[in-house]
């Protein structure tokens, strides 16, 4: 359960929001909508922890966060491609899922490259990859790494049509086998329900 | 403990697959440290006395030049934001990062130390005290190197303001490395510099990777 109340955020001297507040139970996500500029990713970097907030409280299984078991349920993929260059897609996952201390067998990655399109791919430099491939080999990490709230900033930018249309299959399991989300994007997500909030 | 030695192998995987960063800096000290004989020429004795002084600086440039991709490549692509969300304690993380730096770029100098050594007519005994002075000198460098990495983190010119930054705090670690090389050399026994050393490393080990962490939690803000 996540909670947010009064969260307010500030750059310099212009304040980009204040007062933000929601909450998320177990099945539900929030598309978080504005403009460029309205402080969307900075939202999202405050919820997961990277950055402070000015002001507000946010709240993980009525925990204040960031606290060791929010990070561990928590997975969140920004602008970045957060993938080496120089490492095949399968390295990638590996030693990803190595830092959170988590030993990944092939077959479990495997399957996640090929799930997200990927197959004979998996032992190419990532560094020969397109931009929407080298996506989906960050998007892997969401099939290999167990996390309850997922936290996606323009998740589905330089992807094609298919890989949008997957990734919505992806969160629509997640959410149906009780996992949350928040989700940043300007065009409508091909996922149903979910809460709105416009900053 | 297993994350630390999974972002080693994760850093040494990362440099096998780009040698040559790695091998800029142990050339460079090859370099610089065999350009002084040939340019004093061959005076043994002059030779001898300024060979721990060169052989530390040396060392201190060629740990500087690979201190500024400590972090800037993680920094880069967002791994470093996913290493700090990572659900183990980015302290290790960052120890882990520290240790592989070291493996690539300070034991290199350690073991080629020796080799070098020998342009300055330094005997065996004095070859050993010096190897061993590097050997608890270079991971202190590294250690120090990576709280001036993480501090000047995504600054525009960051090389320079590192070197101006790290220079001065090795200076202590320069003073008691090549002391010690020089005290064996005048018959004073080398044990004293190499504590005084091993307690600076001790203690680096301790605070470094801490304030590493803090500066790099500051530069991801």
């Amino acid at each position: 359960m996540l909670k947010v109340s009064g969260l307010a955020c500030s750059r310099g001297e212009r304040r980009l929001f204040a007062d933000v507040g929601f909450s998320l139970a177990a099945g539900e996500w929030l598309h978080v909508q504005g403009e460029n500029g309205a402080g969307k990713t900075s939202l999202m970097r405050l919820l997961v922890g990277l950055s402070p907030a000015d002001a507000g409280d946010i709240r993980w299984r009525d925990e204040p966060t960031p606290s060791v078991e929010f990070r561990r349920d928590l997975i969140y993929l920004g602008h970045h491609a957060a993938v080496k260059e120089d490492l095949t897609p399968l390295e990638n996952l590996r030693l990803a899922a190595a830092l959170d201390g988590i030993a990944l067998d092939e077959r479990a990655s495997l399957a996640a490259l090929v799930r997200l399109g990927l197959r004979g791919r998996e032992d190419l430099p990532v560094r020969v990859l397109s931009a929407g491939q080298k996506r989906r080999v960050l998007l892997a990490r969401l099939l290999t790494r167990p996390a309850v709230l997922w936290v996606l900033d323009e998740a589905f930018n330089a992807l094609d049509i298919a890989a949008v249309k997957l990734l919505g299959e992806l969160i629509a399991e997640h959410l149906s086998a009780g996992g949350m989300a928040v989700l940043t994007s300007h065009q409508p997500l091909p996922v149903p329900g979910g809460k709105t909030l416009v900053l | 403990m297993n994350a630390l030695l999974a972002t080693v192998r994760r850093d040494l995987l990362l440099a096998l697959r780009r040698k040559s960063e790695v091998l800029t800096a142990v050339f460079f000290f090859v370099i610089v440290t065999s350009l002084f004989p040939l340019g004093i020429g061959p005076e043994p004795v002059l030779l001898k006395k300024i060979a721990p002084g060169i052989l530390w600086v040396a060392a201190l440039l060629a740990t500087l030049l690979g201190l500024p991709r400590l972090f800037a490549a993680d920094h880069v692509d967002g791994t470093l934001e996913q290493m700090a969300l990572s659900s183990s304690p980015l302290g290790l993380l960052v120890a882990g990062k520290i240790l592989a730096h070291w493996l690539l770029c300070g034991l290199p100098l350690v073991l080629l130390a020796p080799v070098l050594g020998l342009q300055f007519d330094l005997d065996a005994s004095a070859l050993g005290i010096l190897t061993l002075a590097l050997l608890l000198g270079t991971p202190l460098l590294s250690l120090i190197g990576a709280i001036g990495a993480a501090l000047t983190l995504g600054v525009r010119g960051g090389g320079v303001l590192l070197a101006l930054l790290v220079l001065p705090l090795y200076i202590p670690a320069l003073i008691f490395g090549a002391g010690a090389v020089e005290a064996h050399i005048a018959g004073l026994g080398a044990g004293g510099h190499l504590s005084l050393l091993a307690a600076m490393l001790a203690l680096a080990v301790f605070f470094a990777p801490w304030a590493t962490t803090a500066a790099l939690r500051i530069a991801l803000e």
